[in-house]
C-alpha cells in the first residue's frame, strides 16, 4: 500500500507539473487578452514534434531549448496576423479562431509527420531508472521533466514579482485597461504574451513527447482540462493555476487507485445496492472509473458556489 | 469588406462543387468500404483500403466475378455512427450492394441496424454487410442478422483461445485484466472472468480495471496498482494510444509481466513495443501472422510489402472475406447479395495457411485456427519484421479451430 | 436587429405583407421542392440532418446570439432529448401505445426543457465567462455519464429504435426517408416559426437588453438572472426537440450526440451562419452539414479546408454569411445593388485565382505528404494530370495565391469605393452588419 501512495503521489505530482506549464501560459493569455485559446493544447503538440524533429537532425538537448523558440514564434505570429484582425470582434470570433487554427495545425502535423506515433526517444543521457522503490523503478527522465517544470516555475514567478514587465503583466491581468491608459503598447505585450505562453506550452511538448507518446491526438486529450485548471486555480491567478494543477494531477491520479463503488459503500453499511433500473449502472461505476470526470465536477461546482475560483480575484 | 465577401464566395462555390460531385459512377461490381479515414484511427482505415485494393486487384486480375469486374468505393465515417449511416446512404447511393466496415462496435452496431431496416424497407434492393474487424460478440449473438457476416473471431472467441493457452502455461499464477471502459473492452473483461474461473480455478484475478477510452495520457498510475497487486501477466483489450502507452509506462516503470493483448499488433503498436524493450513479453490473439511458415504465405506477403513500402499483410480475415464473397457469387451466378448470401452461409474455405475454415450457418461467425504469437528481434526462421523495427511476430501457440468453437444464442430470422 | 429598418420602409400594405411574410413562404416553398430536384438517398439524409440542424443553432443562438450567452455544452440538451425520444420510440412500439411518430419530438423536447430547467438554475446565476464555464464543465460531465451509464444511453454503441413499428396515422408508415424527410421539414417550419415569434415577444426583447446592458435591464426593473434562466429552459426545450428529430431520422443515438464536438459544432454553426441576424443560424447550419457530409468524400484533408474555412470566416467576415447578406440589404432597398455587380465581378478574378492557388498548394501538399510513398507523385486535379514532386505545380500555385492577394488588394478599394457610392454615403450598412 506503503509503494502505491509513494508512486501515485510521484506521478501526480508530475502529471500536475505538466499540467501547469501548459496551464502558466493560457492562464496568462486567458487572464489578460480574455481569449479561450482552444489551440493552447496544439502548440503543446507542436512542441513534441518540433523536439521529435530536432532531436532526428542535431540532438535533444538543443531540442529543448530551439524548440520551444520555435513554438513561441509560431505563437506570436498566430497573435500577430491572426487573432489581433478578430480581436476586435469579441471574443466569440477570438474563440472560433483558435478552435480552427486546432483543426488546422492538426492536419498539418498529420500531413508532415503522419498520423501514427512517432519514435520520439528519451536522450541516452537520461535513459536509466533514477531509483528504485519496493522493486519499481523510477525513470531518470521523469525526475528530469519534474526539475524542468519546478524551475520554470520559479522562473515565471521570479519574472512576474520583480521584473519590470513582470510588473506591467501583473498590472495587465487586473488591470488591463489602466494599463493601457497608462501608455503601455498593450498589443505588443499580448503578442509577447501569447508567444511566451504558446512557448511554455511548446517546452511542456519538448519535454512529455519521449515520456508519454507523441501523436497527432495528444491536444485532444489535454485540451479541455487546460481550461479546468484555469478557471478552477482563477483568472490571473498563476499561484491559483499552480494548486489547480498539483489538485488535479493528485487527484485523478489517486482516484486511479481507489477501487470503491458507491454501492459497495451502500453494502458495507448495511444497505441494498439497487440492481434493477436503468440507472441501476451508477451504482457499480467505481471511484478509478469517474477519475477523469472528478476535475469537471470540480469546476462546476466552484464556479457555482465561489464564481472567482479558487485564488481569482474576478469573475471574467 | 472584400475579403469578407470573397470568402463568402469561396464558401458558396465549395458547397455547390461538392454536392455537384456525389454523383454516382458507372456499372460494375461496387464494393463500398466504409471505415475512418481521418484522425486517430485513420492509419487503420487507410491500411484497410489497401488490403482490400489488393484483394479485388487479385480478383479482377483472375476475370473478376460473373465476368464483371469488382471496384472499391471508400467513405469515411469519421468512427461517428450516424455518419457511417450517411455514408452507407452514399456507398448506396453509388450502386452498392456489398458493404464492408471493420473499426469501432458503435459503427458497427449501426452498420447492421441500417442494413436490417433498408433492406426491410426496400425489398429487391437488399444489401449485405460484411465485417472484417468489429469483435463485440453481439453481432452474431443476440444482435445476429441475416444480412451481417463476420470474419474476425468475436472477442469471446480470442479468450476462448487464450485461456486454453493459459490452461497449458502453470507458470502464470496471478492475472491482471486492464480494459477500456466501453462494450468491448467490457466484453473483454467479462469473458475473461468467466472463462479462467471455469479452466483454471486456481489462478487469481488481481485486478479488474476499466480505464476510459482514449482519454488517458498517463499510465504511470495504473503500472503502480499493477505492480502493487503482484501480478505477473496483464489481459487487455486495448488498441490504439491506450495500448501504447500502457506498454510504454510498464517499461519505464521497469514491470516485468507477461502482456496478452487483443491489439498490440495495430498501427504504430509493434513500434511501442520495440521503443520499450518488451522482448517476448508481449502477445497477441490473431488470426494469422506473416510468419507462418507456408509457400504461400510468404509469397503472398513479400508480394504485398513490396507494393507497400514493408507495410505487412495485417487482415488475414481480408483475404479470407474477399476470397469468399467472390467465390459465392461465383458459385451464385450472381452479384445479388439476395442470391449470393445462401452460398456464403455455411461456406467451407481452406485459408492461405492450407487449414480448413467455415463460415457458421447459425449466426455468420467465421471460424479458424486462432494463434498467439510474441514480438521479439527477429531469429533465424522468422522472416518478415514489422513496421521496419527490426522485430517480428513469433508464433507461440496454435490453438485448432474445434477448440475455439463457442455457441452461440442466435436465432436468425431469414427474410422471406 | 435588422428587422427594424424593414419596417421602416413602410409602403403599399400588400407589399408590406409580403416584405414581412415573403421569406417564410419562400422557405416553405424551397422546403417543399427541395426533394423533388436532389432525390437521391444520402441526398434527402442530408437535408434531413440539415433540417435538424436548423432547429438545433437556431436554438442555440437564442443563447449566444439574442442572450449573449455562450454555452459549450449544448449538446447536453440535444443528446438527452434524444435519448428519451429513443427510449420513448421502443417504449411505444412495445407497448402499443397510441401515439403516432410525429409526436416524439416533443417528448425529446421536454426532456430538453426538464433539464434546461435543471441545469439552467444552477448555471444561469452568472453571465459572461462563468456560464460558458460552466456550461463546458456539464457538457463534460454528462458527455462522460453517457459512457458510464450503459443503461440509458447504451454505451458507445448507443440505443437504437424502429420508427415505422409505430402507429401509423393515414397510412404513412414513415419507412421511406421522403417521409421522414416531409415529417422534419414541417417539425422544422414550426420551430423556426416559434423561435422567431419567440424574439419579437417582450421576453425576447428583453433578452436583447440583457446581452446588451445588463445593468440596465436590472434598473428597468428586470431580473436578468430570470431572464436568461427562462430562455435558457426555452432553447433546451427546442434542442430537445432537435435531437428528437434526429432520433427519428438515425432511429439512433449515441453518446457522440452528447459530446463536446456536437456542442462545438452547433456553436460553429451559428457563428458561421450569423449570431446577428435570426436566418443566420439556419444558413450556418446548411453549410457546414454539407460541408461536414462531402467535404471528405472529395479531399483527405477536409479537415484543413474545415479549419481554414471557419479561420477565414471569423477574420474576414465576423458577421457570418447573414452578415454579408444583410450588409447589401439597404443597397437592395435603394435599388442600387446592380451597381456593385461590376465591381463584384472584377473581384471574382482574384478570389478565383487564390482559392485555386490555395486549392492546389493544399492538394499537391497533401499527395506529395501523404500519398506519394505508397501511390507514386503522379496525381490530378482540376482535370490536369501532373507530378508532385516536380517544381512547377508548386511554383504555379504560389504565383496564383500572390497574385490573388496581390490583385485582391490592388482593386479592393474599388470595390469598397462602389460599395460605399451605392450604399450613399448612408450609416446604415454599418449598422445593420453589427
Amino acid at each position: 500500500m506503503l509503494e502505491l501512495v509513494i508512486f501515485s503521489t510521484l506521478n501526480g505530482v508530475l502529471y500536475g507539473m505538466l499540467l501547469f506549464l501548459l496551464a502558466s501560459g493560457l492562464t496568462l493569455i486567458f487572464s489578460m487578452m480574455g481569449v479561450l485559446n482552444f489551440a493552447h493544447a496544439s502548440f503543446y503538440m507542436l512542441g513534441a514534434y518540433f523536439g521529435f524533429q530536432i532531436s532526428q537532425w542535431l540532438d535533444f538537448w538543443v531540442a529543448l531549448f530551439v524548440a520551444p523558440v520555435c513554438v513561441g514564434l509560431v505563437g506570436a505570429a498566430v497573435e500577430r496576423w491572426g487573432l489581433r484582425t478578430v480581436h476586435k470582434w469579441g471574443h466569440v470570433p477570438e474563440l472560433l479562431f483558435t478552435f480552427g487554427l486546432a483543426f488546422v495545425i492538426e492536419e498539418m502535423v498529420q500531413m508532415i509527420w503522419g498520423k501514427l506515433p512517432v519514435d520520439y526517444r528519451v536522450p541516452k543521457l537520461l535513459d536509466f531508472p533514477a531509483f528504485e522503490l519496493f522493486g519499481t523503478t523510477y525513470p531518470a527522465f521523469r525526475m528530469f521533466m519534474l526539475l524542468i517544470s519546478v524551475a520554470i516555475f520559479l522562473v515565471l514567478l521570479l519574472v512576474l514579482t520583480r521584473s519590470r514587465i513582470g510588473l506591467i503583466i501583473q498590472a495587465a491581468l487586473t488591470h488591463p485597461n489602466m494599463v493601457a491608459m497608462l501608455g503601455h503598447n498593450v498589443p505588443k505585450v499580448f503578442m509577447m504574451v501569447f508567444g511566451f505562453g504558446s512557448g511554455l506550452a511548446g517546452l511542456a511538448g519538448v519535454i512529455a513527447g519521449p515520456a508519454l507518446v507523441t501523436q497527432p491526438s495528444m491536444a485532444h486529450v489535454l485540451g479541455p482540462i487546460l481550461f479546468v485548471v484555469v478557471v478552477f486555480g482563477g483568472l490571473g491567478s498563476l499561484s491559483g493555476a499552480f494548486i489547480a494543477s498539483l489538485m488535479i494531477g493528485l487527484i485523478q491520479t489517486f482516484a486511479i487507485a481507489i477501487n470503491y463503488s458507491i454501492g459497495d459503500l451502500l453494502t458495507s453499511v448495511g444497505m441494498a445496492r439497487p440492481v434493477q433500473g436503468m440507472l441501476s449502472d451508477l451504482w457499480q461505476v467505481t471511484v478509478a472509473q469517474v477519475g477523469p470526470v472528478v476535475p469537471y465536477l470540480m469546476l462546476v461546482l466552484i464556479l457555482i458556489f465561489r464564481p472567482t475560483g479558487l485564488m481569482g480575484t474576478r469573475e471574467s | 469588406m472584400s475579403h469578407g465577401y470573397r470568402t463568402g464566395l469561396t464558401a458558396l462555390a465549395l458547397g455547390l462543387g461538392v454536392s455537384a460531385l456525389a454523383l454516382p459512377a458507372m456499372a460494375q461490381v461496387k464494393i463500398a468500404f466504409i471505415d475512418p479515414l481521418s484522425g486517430a484511427m485513420a492509419p487503420i482505415g487507410e491500411h484497410g483500403v489497401k488490403h482490400f485494393q489488393y484483394m479485388i486487384d487479385k480478383i479482377n486480375a483472375a476475370g473478376g466475378v460473373n465476368g464483371q469486374k469488382m471496384e472499391l468505393l471508400t467513405y469515411d465515417n469519421k468512427l461517428s455512427p450516424q455518419e457511417t449511416v450517411i455514408a452507407a446512404q452514399k456507398a448506396i447511393d453509388a450502386g452498392a450492394r456489398v458493404l464492408t466496415l471493420g473499426n469501432g462496435s458503435g459503427a458497427a452496431a449501426a452498420m447492421i441496424d441500417f442494413v436490417n431496416k433498408h433492406n426491410d424497407r426496400n425489398p429487391g434492393k437488399e444489401v449485405v454487410y460484411l465485417n472484417y474487424a468489429a469483435v463485440d460478440p453481439a453481432f452474431t449473438n443476440d444482435k445476429c442478422s441475416y444480412w451481417h457476416f463476420r470474419w474476425d473471431a468475436h472477442s469471446d472467441i480470442k479468450m476462448q483461445a487464450l485461456t486454453s493457452y493459459i490452461k497449458t502455461q502453470p507458470g502464470i499464477k496471478k492475472v491482471y485484466l486492464i480494459n477500456q471502459d466501453y462494450s468491448f473492452g467490457q466484453a473483454v473483461r467479462k469473458a475473461a472472468n468467466e472463462m479462467l474461473k471455469a479452466k483454471r480455478p486456481d489462478i487469481q484475478i488481481v485486478g479488474d480495471e476499466l480505464h476510459p477510452l482514449a482519454k488517458i495520457t498517463d499510465f504511470a498510475p495504473y503500472i503502480a496498482k499493477i505492480k502493487a497487486s503482484g501480478a505477473d501477466t496483464v489481459i487487455t483489450g486495448n488498441w490504439g494510444s491506450d495500448i501504447a502507452l500502457l506498454l510504454k509506462a510498464s517499461a519505464d516503470a521497469g514491470l516485468q509481466v507477461n502482456y496478452y493483448t487483443y491489439y498490440a499488433g495495430g498501427a504504430g503498436g509493434p513500434t511501442s513495443v520495440k521503443q520499450t524493450g518488451l522482448k517476448d513479453k508481449v502477445f497477441q490473439i490473431t488470426e494469422g501472422i506473416a510468419n507462418i511458415n507456408t509457400k504461400e504465405n510468404f509469397a503472398w506477403e513479400e508480394d504485398f510489402r513490396k507494393k507497400h513500402q514493408n507495410h505487412g499483410w495485417w487482415y488475414p480475415r481480408v483475404r479470407n472475406e474477399m476470397d469468399m464473397l467472390a467465390k459465392a457469387m461465383n458459385e451464385a451466378k450472381s452479384n445479388d447479395p439476395k442470391v449470393f448470401v445462401e452460398k456464403l452461409r455455411g461456406m467451407k474455405y481452406k485459408n492461405i495457411y492450407g487449414k480448413d475454415t467455415y463460415m457458421r450457418a447459425e449466426d455468420h461467425q467465421f471460424f479458424q485456427d486462432i494463434y498467439i504469437s510474441a514480438l521479439t528481434p527477429m531469429t533465424g526462421d522468422m522472416k518478415f519484421d514489422e513496421e521496419n523495427t527490426g522485430w517480428g511476430w513469433k508464433m507461440t501457440a496454435t490453438i485448432p479451430m474445434a477448440e475455439t468453437d463457442v455457441p452461440t444464442s442466435c436465432k436468425m430470422a431469414k427474410p422471406s | 436587429m435588422s428587422d427594424t429598418t424593414l419596417a421602416a420602409t413602410r409602403g403599399n400594405p400588400a407589399l408590406d405583407l409580403l416584405r414581412r411574410y415573403g421569406i417564410w413562404v419562400i422557405a416553405l416553398v424551397v422546403m417543399l421542392v427541395l426533394p423533388k430536384i436532389f432525390t437521391s438517398g444520402a441526398a434527402l439524409t442530408t437535408m434531413c440532418l440539415m433540417g435538424i440542424m436548423i432547429v438545433f443553432s437556431l436554438a442555440y443562438n437564442m443563447l449566444l446570439g439574442q442572450t449573449g450567452m455562450l454555452s459549450f455544452g449544448h449538446a447536453v440538451y440535444y443528446g438527452l432529448g434524444g435519448f428519451l425520444a429513443v427510449h420513448a420510440m421502443n417504449v411505444i412500439a412495445a407497448g402499443k401505445l397510441p401515439i403516432p411518430l410525429p409526436v416524439v419530438p416533443l417528448v425529446g423536447g421536454l426532456m430538453g426543457l426538464t433539464f434546461g430547467f435543471i441545469f439552467g438554475a444552477v448555471s444561469t446565476r452568472r453571465a459572461g465567462t462563468v456560464f460558458a464555464m460552466i456550461s463546458l464543465g456539464l457538457g463534460e460531465l454528462i458527455a462522460s455519464l453517457s459512457l458510464i451509464l450503459r443503461g440509458f444511453f447504451g454505451g458507445e454503441e448507443g440505443i437504437t429504435a424502429n420508427r415505422t413499428k409505430m402507429l401509423t396515422l393515414w397510412g404513412v408508415r414513415f419507412g421511406p426517408q421522403i417521409e421522414v424527410y416531409y415529417l422534419i421539414a414541417s417539425w422544422c417550419f414550426v420551430c423556426m416559426i416559434a423561435m422567431y415569434a419567440f424574439t419579437r415577444t417582450p421576453l425576447g426583447r428583453m433578452c436583447n437588453a440583457v446581452r446588451d446592458n445588463p445593468e440596465r435591464a436590472e434598473f428597468v426593473g428586470y431580473s436578468t438572472q430570470m431572464v436568461r434562466f427562462i430562455t435558457f429552459c426555452i432553447s433546451g426545450f427546442f434542442a430537445g426537440i432537435a435531437g428528437g428529430l434526429a432520433a427519428i431520422n438515425f432511429e439512433l443515438m449515441n453518446a457522440v450526440n452528447i459530446s463536446g464536438a456536437q456542442s462545438g459544432s452547433v456553436l460553429l454553426m451559428a457563428y458561421i451562419g450569423g449570431i446577428g441576424h435570426f436566418m443566420g443560424p439556419v444558413l450556418g447550419a446548411v453549410l457546414v452539414v454539407l460541408l461536414q457530409v462531402f467535404l471528405s468524400d472529395i479531399t483527405g484533408a477536409w479537415m484543413l479546408y474545415f479549419g481554414l474555412i471557419f479561420i477565414m470566416m471569423v477574420m474576414f467576415a465576423p458577421g457570418g454569411m447573414a452578415g454579408l447578406i444583410m450588409l447589401h440589404l439597404p443597397l437592395w432597398q435603394r435599388g442600387t445593388l446592380l451597381q456593385v455587380v461590376p465591381a463584384y465581378g472584377v473581384m471574382l478574378v482574384p478570389a478565383l485565382m487564390g482559392v485555386a492557388g490555395a486549392v492546389a498548394l493544399i492538394e499537391t501538399a497533401h499527395h506529395q505528404l501523404v500519398k506519394t510513398a505508397t501511390e507514386g507523385p503522379a496525381m490530378t486535379l482540376f482535370g490536369i494530370a501532373y507530378t508532385s514532386n516536380s517544381m512547377l505545380p508548386w511554383i504555379v500555385a504560389l504565383v496564383l495565391i500572390g497574385g490573388g492577394l496581390w490583385l485582391g488588394r490592388l482593386w479592393g478599394p474599388r470595390m469598397a469605393g462602389a460599395y460605399s457610392d451605392a450604399a450613399h454615403g448612408k450609416d446604415l450598412g454599418k449598422e445593420v452588419s453589427k
